[in-house]
């Protein structure tokens, strides 16, 4: 495997409050390889958007990086860069899309002046040229019609078109890292499904790598390679996507699989998690899923569980003692799931 | 026996409690609520020394006759009063209310933590104690005339804290006085502004349609009029009276409070519990006053406290210009007014009362701020 | 879980409440007099039934018209034209004191749960008004009712006191089922009551859906476009596009083997959380009409994928048509 594009050691960002930091994002480490999609999932509160925000160093006061976080870029730390050699590195070698098109575009300019201004203030092109490549983008993208759409305004186009546009924008000066925060989640499935094969295409012919942020684990099985699940503002678990959804070592992960309902079968009973999802205020001690862990013994309340190095891992005890991995522990949890 | 040991524990412990009953906000204190402690405690002290000072005047409250002694006695008995109640009984449920958490506790504590909207609150109290108070803080009458050459112009002194006017009359006294036109001015036509102004709004947001169009026309009907010219026109019509000043003053200004609320209405009805409470039955007017209208309290309240700041500048403006209260009743404005002449000599006649009204109106513009930013509802789901 | 209201007359399986050519068109009105210049065809001639006892699904995208149904079915949206029959009463006619009633059998639950719930008002004040403008219970009792619906979605008589937002959005979406469940109702309309909640939670929601079905013999209407929920719970789906039904079946006839191409294409979108397959996809082409200019014939024609599609398609727009099983579908090549 070539060296690592993008690698995240570490990475603290606390939101800083009167009533003591919010731990948002709390040790997070991770690396994204050339041309491959990682894929980060986890619920609301748990830290993957702030993360994404992170790489471009997009965190603003309150809230900060801790120092001891790093963030590589190919061989440049970004925490020690400044501010104005940021500016070169966002949408030009690390880009970012949202969930939100219609807020993310600017309403009182068009699509294509919207593509051409990246590409003028990056590759430095005359505007001939920027809105020439402003039309090869969303031909590229599978906008009907560039010529004339390149002309329109972000509230003349569909929720899929206006995200097809804020992907054009995103790659216009082909970035070597792309950043997607849970770009379908706003839209319809059929609309879902043409954005992620859209994704998944221009990836192969564009080569860049891709971290794919969603709370969906069916789209992440979809275009992930890897993948990596958060919780509590910590990576609980690690794993090629085949692994991760074949045997989920984390309760967590094995949680979520069983409880979501499949469009393939009726399950007779879904599996409950139970409890809610913790506040970043107060993050449970110890392990941080113990309260909601169908396993959880002594030493999971009392001591925090490593997540080993391997490319392969989960944050839990069970995997130093996997006897206490019990059949049946997420049936027996049907008459605590009332105390939710 | 070990008994003693434990009485006398019982006895320290009782004495203590009754300090604690006797002196208001010493509990408070003992919890480490420093702040509500010193301001009870403070507030408490401020109403004994008046009554110690005063003492005199509040005998000739019996026998004098006149309505203001009296409300100066009650304010003084019932402020006393509540420091007491207030003491005991918020320092027993301090906790049970940070656990309950309704909005408004929320907006409070948000409140609280604003030091100049605090210091605001602070000096809006303290204003509407002293026009209350007025007859015992002070030993003139605010229009007796006496020995004009003997008194007239009289610079600041402990006699006169801000010297005296033309007529040898205590401008601290007429201050005072004219504390109570200005405030209650204010307070009534923003009371029936804001009154006014949330059920037109609710029931113009609420029904919508042919409702909303006939009451928004008016509404711009009546802000479109120079407000001014209009105050002028009706006064000059009739006989300059309180009466009079303050219902032109509160049917003017509910025009804008009942946009703010129609706006609020428009966005909450699209809410779901909205549609909820129509899906379980309930009927209009239930909706319209359980539902909508606390919702929008808080928008109400920050224009009701900027509108009275606004109300007090217009009051003020109208008796410059001789058109509020006829003399000799004393208004900050008439009292500029008549030290208009002089202002050279006599620079304490319209310093004093001008300065009652910037530090009033800055009073309730921090508080308005601070609301706006407590009760704000982005700020919370 | 004990069962605190009777078990509603009538036998399971008849027909709670038929819907025929239910039609909401919202005017376009412009200009300075508000002429209307056209029409939201939001809802579109759409008939179905719900069985006393089942969960029928209604599924479908944005735009397709499926909460505007299920709000003129409650009268919370007065519909343009079409019959709602409820429990053999017209409930389009309904005059003030029926449409009361018609509260009390009829509910809804909400997709937000920090929408959906008055924000100045604690709990138990907002179950104990229910109870109140109902007539159902008063005083001490009111209170001890008000303890027992809270059990009844699996939450404390102590949450009585509390406010919505010191609650989680799971938390917030049981006391919105409480509120429903107040009046005891025989049927409740959920709009999509869990696609607003964090994935760890949906089950639980879903879960409690379930049994309180089966413990109060509940009849939903579940709105959602959320396919994998419809598999989970509902014992028939009703497929609509662009104001229209385009398919209607058993659960799991319609889920094995669509009939209409959309709910194959749509069956088909849903990403699986399982190990990759390689999927034999039908990616649709295109975005959902508008419903202000739907395509005349078939309003699915233009994105449709059947290899078939003719001047038919283009022209007529076809109706619901038998197509084995006990399934329905508006195609013309089905």
């Amino acid at each position: 495997m070539s060296e690592a594009v993008l690698r995240i050691e570490n990475l603290r960002t606390y939101f800083h409050s009167t009533d003591g930091p919010v731990r948002a994002v709390d040790g997070v480490s991770f690396e994204l390889r050339p041309g491959e999609t990682l894929g980060i999932v986890g619920e609301s509160g748990c830290g993957k958007s702030i993360t994404c925000l992170s790489v471009l160093r997009l965190i603003d006061p309150p809230g900060r990086i801790e120092p001891g976080s790093a963030i590589w870029l190919r061989d440049r730390n970004l925490m020690n860069e400044p501010e104005a050699a940021l500016r070169q590195v966002r949408g030009n070698q690390v880009s970012m899309i949202f969930q939100e098109p219609l807020s993310s575009l600017n309403p009182v300019w068009t699509i294509g002046e919207q593509i051409a201004e990246a590409v003028r203030l990056h590759r430095k092109a005359g505007s001939a040229e920027a809105r020439a490549r402003a039309v090869e983008m969303l031909r590229l993208v599978g906008i009907p019609d560039p010529e004339q759409s390149v002309n329109s305004y972000p509230h003349q186009f569909s929720g899929g078109m206006r995200q097809r546009a804020m992907i054009a924008m995103a790659l216009a000066c082909d970035p070597a890292v792309l950043l997607a925060d849970e770009p379908t989640t706003a839209l319809d499935v059929t609309i879902q499904a043409q954005i992620l094969e859209l994704l998944a295409n221009l990836q192969r012919t564009l080569g860049m790598a891709m971290i794919f942020v969603s709370h969906d684990l069916g789209v992440i099985a979809e275009i992930a390679d890897r993948v990596i699940v958060m919780y509590a503002g910590q990576v609980v678990e690690r794993g090629t996507t085949d692994e991760l959804f074949r045997d989920p070592k984390h309760p967590y992960t094995e949680g979520l699989l069983r409880s979501i309902p499949r469009v393939t079968q009726k399950l007779r009973r879904l599996a409950v998690i139970p409890g809610s999802v913790p506040s970043p205020r107060s993050w449970p001690p110890a392990c941080r899923f113990h309260p909601r862990c169908p396993y959880a013994w002594e030493r999971c309340r009392s001591e925090a569980p490593p997540l080993a190095a391997h490319e392969r891992a989960g944050r839990c005890w069970l995997d130093s003692e996997p006897e206490r991995r019990v059949a049946g522990a997420w049936d027996a949890l049907g008459g605590r799931e009332a105390q939710a | 026996m070990n008994d003693m040991p434990e009485r006398s524990g019982e006895i320290r412990h009782r004495a203590l409690r009754l300090l604690m009953a006797l002196i208001p906000g010493l509990a408070h204190l003992r919890q480490g609520h420093t702040h509500a402690g010193l301001s009870l405690l403070g507030l408490a002290l401020s109403m004994i020394t008046v009554s110690i000072f005063a003492n005199e005047r509040i005998q000739a409250t019996f026998t004098a006759g006149r309505l203001d002694y009296w409300v100066a006695l009650l304010t003084l008995a019932v402020t006393l009063g509540l420091t007491w109640v207030v003491s005991g009984v918020s320092s027993r449920h301090r906790l049970d209310a940070r656990v309950g958490g309704s909005q408004w506790a929320i907006a409070w504590l948000g409140f609280k933590q604003n030091r100049v909207a605090m210091l605001g609150l602070y000096l809006m109290i303290a204003l509407y104690l002293a026009t209350l108070l007025g007859p015992f803080l002070t030993g003139y009458e605010p229009s007796v005339i006496g020995d004009i050459a003997a008194t007239r112009h009289l610079p600041p002194s402990v006699e006169h804290l801000m010297g005296t006017d033309k007529f040898g009359r205590d401008v601290f006294t007429r201050v005072l006085y004219g504390a109570r036109i200005s405030l209650s001015i204010g307070f009534i036509a923003v009371t029936i502004s804001i009154t006014l102004g949330t059920a037109i709004g609710a029931v113009s947001g609420y029904f919508g349609g042919a409702v909303d169009t006939v009451l928004m026309r008016l509404v711009d009907t009546l802000i479109s009029f120079p407000r001014l010219v209009l105050l002028i026109t009706v006064i000059a019509l009739f006989e300059p009276s309180l009466l009079i000043v303050i219902v032109v003053l509160g049917f003017t200004l509910w025009p804008s409070t009942a946009r703010i609320v129609r706006g609020e209405v428009l966005s909450l009805r699209e809410r779901e519990f909205i549609l909820a409470a129509r899906a379980l039955g309930l009927n209009s007017p239930r909706i319209i006053l359980r539902h909508i209208v606390p919702n929008v309290l808080g928008p109400v309240i920050v224009a009701a406290t900027l509108g009275l700041g606004n109300i007090i500048l217009i009051e003020a403006g109208l008796s410059y210009l001789g058109f509020s209260v006829p003399l000799p009743t004393p208004t900050w404005g008439n009292i500029i007014n008549d030290g208009r002449e002089a202002m050279l000599q006599a620079w304490w006649v319209t310093t004093f009362p001008g300065l009652a009204i910037v530090i009033t109106v800055v009073a309730f513009n921090l508080v308005g701020d601070g609301l706006r930013d407590a009760l704000d509802p982005r700020l919370r789901t | 879980m004990k069962r605190p209201w009777p078990r509603p007359d009538g036998d399971a399986g008849s027909a709670l409440i038929e819907v025929r050519d239910l039609t909401k068109h919202f005017p376009i009105r412009s200009g300075v007099f508000g002429r209307t210049v056209g029409q939201i065809r939001a809802v579109d001639g759409v008939s179905f039934q719900v069985r006393r006892g089942e969960t029928l699904a209604l599924v479908g995208e944005s735009g397709s018209g499926k909460t505007t149904a299920a709000l003129s079915l409650l009268r919370l949206m007065e519909p343009t034209a079409g019959v709602v029959t409820f429990d053999g009463q017209n409930a389009l006619t309904l005059d003030r004191p029926g449409l009361k009633r018609l509260r009390r059998k009829a509910q809804i639950i909400f997709q937000d749960p920090f929408a959906s719930l008055n924000p100045r008002l604690t709990v138990g004040t907002m179950l104990r008004e229910i109870l109140h403008v109902h007539g159902l219970a008063r005083g001490a009792a009111a209170e001890a009712r008000v303890g027992e619906l809270l059990a009844l979605v699996g939450l404390h008589a102590a949450d009585a006191m509390r406010y919505p937002h010191q609650f989680s959005g799971g938390q917030r979406q049981r006391i919105g089922i409480a509120r429903a469940l107040a009046v005891e109702p025989e049927f409740i309309i959920a709009d999509e009551p869990v696609s607003a909640l964090d994935v760890s939670v949906q089950a639980q929601v879903l879960n409690l859906l379930a049994d309180l079905q089966r413990n109060l013999h509940l009849t939903y209407l579940f709105i959602t476009h959320d396919l994998s929920v419809v598999r989970q719970i509902a014992d028939r789906v009703a497929v609509m596009y662009l104001g229209r039904v385009v398919e209607t079946g058993r659960c799991e006839s319609l889920f094995e083997s669509p009939r209409h191409p959309y709910t194959r294409a749509l069956l088909a979108a849903v990403p699986v959380p399982e190990v990759r397959r390689t999927r034999s996809r039908v990616l649709l082409s295109g975005d959902i009409a508008s419903p202000a200019n739907p395509p005349p014939g078939c309003p699915f024609h233009p994105r449709c994928p059947h290899p078939d599609k003719d001047e038919i398609c283009r022209t007529a727009v076809p109706g619901l048509r038998d197509v084995g099983g006990a399934g329905q579908a508006a195609c013309h090549k089905a």
